[in-house]
């Protein structure tokens, strides 16, 4: 029974993790590089502005940056709740 | 030495290290035919994974298509990208613990049901064949390019060479042909790019340059950019001209449409563990990284260093400072030789309209446009004189326009080749799979043997390779699309129920299979509205226009609808039936947790 639930209690923790990193992963791609790109405008950037960089380029650093974040993240939840390989 | 013997050098020598990888790797049984033996080191796996992502289009067309239309493309640069994203946190790393071989078997158990499973075979079938039939042609079209064979030839040794290390290793020997692929690619692709960065902008990396200053003149590249292409009618570089909705939702197709194509998954089954999938995917990503954010600097240099061979007075943003180029000088000039030489290849073409003597390069669409209107009054202009200027050439005629040496030239076409072929092998893998392991092993014979399935699923590849190639000679209608219809399938049936079944327990055997048919019906009868029945030409109900898509989205992009329609219909009949048995319950719990990846999959 308790092994049920701290395997739902990861798995909770785990969907916070993605709930959050998806949240990023929206905001730099069909928010700053789309939707929000006028919100930005004012910030220049080499000749352009801020969601031109971040449709071309930032998203898919930040992209990079969250998977790490993520696996480094699940690598530490799944020894917390003694579920890791 | 002649460029040709360049070519041969550099072709030759990739294939022979591809030749030797495949012997030293050869399959000894399934799980190393189809998983690697689940072996491969997540970097490793993440470098094979970015070679068999990027595809001959990704190499040769995608600057292209941001260089002509700028910002609003960046639609390409963020969906191909994003979807990993979402493959390391809801797909990848789930479907490795279920520790299967093939995604059908995923679909086929967790909704204990062969009639899904078949489902899921068809669609993996339609996605891979129309996606492996543009990596065959080409490869056709890069071999009789470079080495000066005729495209079927080029074609059939793509294949004689595919053959060899797909049918002999399996996946390990794809996964390791895969990595070497990589690393030519990947040079090939950024040499000429490094060096058009520092001819315009000083910058070493183009990734910095595309937002430097430029050398001559002093303006900011972009500035600049966006003020030659506004003065020749064009819309502006980095403005946003199409519609935002559709913008979105073709990024979103393009990104669950990546994260649910099949030869991009079961890369993930190759390594060790749980954790491994996870880190993979993110090796994965800084792989494809290192080209596309190349790419953006390469398409907005090179449709730059056009338009200033064009105009020289470009250069420094003055763009009618000086006339525009000669006839004579494109005839005659050594540094124009370029031209000369793509104009044999139909991507480039140019004509004196008004015979003037020179050749000015502008679009009608803005010729209202002032300083535009005021100079073809003044010059007597009666149309676009470069007829001609295909996407690809940006890529392609590069080194050439920049002046690089012969080698430079031969290691983009050996790099054209790997991105091709690189793709072509993890799709004839997926391929042959679905057809070895889930219709022979799983449908027709289930009692057959693992050394029976083994030779299966070579007869399955080579018989795979031999159909793809003949498709490749005589491309079907369909072939040409990809991103519709290949996106488009991935993103309205295997996304939505891949991830059904991992994140919900009582989406059930119902619901994921009226859930897949209402999300691929309905997917295709759009594409078919405006693209013609089955590609048919001229059978598509209405003309292919913004105008009349439904609330402006695009066919293109209709695959988030399809998915959104999956996961609708696949709640709602679940919910009006019973619930999953108790033993599948159990297996999505498993798959949720890493524990046990090694072992077999315990019900």
């Amino acid at each position: 029974m308790s092994d049920r639930q701290s395997s739902n209690a990861y798995w909770q923790a785990n969907l916070r993790i993605i709930y959050v990193c998806m949240v990023i992963w929206a905001l730099v791609s069909y928010g700053f590089g789309i939707i929000l790109r006028p919100l930005v405008e004012g910030i220049r950037i080499g000749g352009t502005d801020l969601g031109f960089w971040f449709a071309q380029q930032g998203s898919i650093l930040v992209f990079i940056v969250l998977i790490f974040f993520y696996a480094a993240r699940m690598n530490k939840l799944d020894r917390d709740h003694g579920v890791d390989e | 030495m002649s460029q040709f013997t360049l070519n041969l050098i550099f072709i030759g020598l990739s294939f022979a290290i591809y030749i030797g990888i495949a012997i030293w790797a050869r399959a000894g049984s399934t799980a190393e035919f189809y998983a690697a033996n689940r072996g491969v080191s997540p970097v490793m796996n993440g470098m094979a994974t970015a070679a068999d992502w990027m595809s001959a289009a990704s190499f040769i067309s995608m600057a292209g298509l941001i260089a002509f239309t700028g910002f609003d493309n960046s639609t390409y640069l963020m969906g191909w990208t994003g979807g990993y994203v979402l493959l390391a946190m809801l797909l990848a790393p789930y479907l490795r613990k279920f520790g299967k071989f093939t995604v059908p078997e995923f679909i086929g158990d967790r909704f204990y049901s062969q009639t899904a499973r078949i489902i899921g075979v068809v669609c993996l079938l339609v996605i891979s064949i129309t996606y492996v039939i543009g990596q065959m042609t080409g490869v056709g079209v890069t071999f009789s390019r470079y080495l000066e064979v005729s495209n079927s030839t080029g074609l059939w040794i793509g294949a004689a060479l595919v053959f060899c290390y797909a049918v002999l290793g399996g996946m390990k020997g794809i996964t390791y042909t895969q990595v070497a692929q990589y690393v030519v690619l990947i040079i090939a692709y950024t040499i000429p790019a490094v060096f058009i960065a520092m001819q315009l902008t000083g910058h070493v990396l183009p990734q910095t340059g595309l937002f430097g200053t430029l050398n001559d003149g002093g303006g900011k590249f972009l500035t600049t950019l966006d003020q030659v292409v506004t003065d020749l009618g064009f819309t502006s570089y980095t403005g946003h001209h199409k519609s935002t909705l559709d913008m979105v939702l073709f990024t979103l197709a393009l990104m669950i449409g990546t994260a649910g194509l099949p030869h991009v998954i079961i890369r993930f089954f190759t390594v060790p563990k749980v954790s491994d999938a996870r880190k993979s995917a993110g090796w994965a990503l800084v792989f494809i990284a290192l080209l596309y954010t190349v790419a953006p600097a390469v398409g907005a240099m090179s449709r730059f260093n056009l338009t200033a061979t064009m105009w020289p007075g470009a250069h420094s943003g003055e763009t009618f400072s000086q006339s525009a180029v000669s006839l004579d000088a494109i005839q005659n000039d050594a540094d124009k030789q370029w031209m000369r030489n793509w104009q044999v290849t139909g991507l480039l073409n140019w004509e004196d309209k008004n015979g003037d003597g020179l050749i000015q390069y502008y679009n009608e669409a803005g010729a209202a446009n002032e300083p535009l209107a005021a100079v073809i009054a003044e010059q007597g202009l009666v149309g676009n004189e470069l007829t001609t200027v295909n996407n690809d050439i940006m890529v392609l005629a590069n080194p050439e326009i920049a002046n690089l040496p012969g080698w430079v030239i031969a290691i983009v076409a050996a790099g054209g080749l790997a991105a091709a072929l690189s793709t072509a092998a993890g799709l004839l893998l997926a391929i042959s799979g679905a057809v070895s392991h889930d219709l022979i092993k799983g449908a027709i014979n289930p009692g057959i043997s693992e050394k029976g399935e083994l030779f299966a699923a070579r007869v399955s590849m080579a018989v795979s390779i031999l159909v793809a190639t003949i498709l490749g000679l005589n491309p079907p209608g369909f072939a040409a699309q990809t991103v519709a219809l290949a996106f488009g399938l991935a993103a309205s049936s295997i996304f939505p129920v891949l991830m059904m079944g991992i994140f919900s327990k009582r989406i059930n055997k119902q619901g994921a299979i009226w859930g897949m048919l209402a999300g691929i019906i309905s997917t295709l009868v759009y594409i078919f509205t405006y693209k013609g029945w089955f590609f048919i030409a001229d059978t598509n109900l209405l003309a292919d226009t913004a105008a009349n898509w439904l609330f402006g989205i695009s066919p293109a992009s209709f695959g988030v609808v399809g998915a959104l329609i999956n996961f609708g219909v696949a709640y709602v009949v679940s919910n009006a039936t019973e619930e999953p048995p108790v033993e599948v319950q159990e297996l999505v719990e498993s798959i949720r947790v890493p524990r046990g990846a090694g072992d077999a999959v315990a019900h």
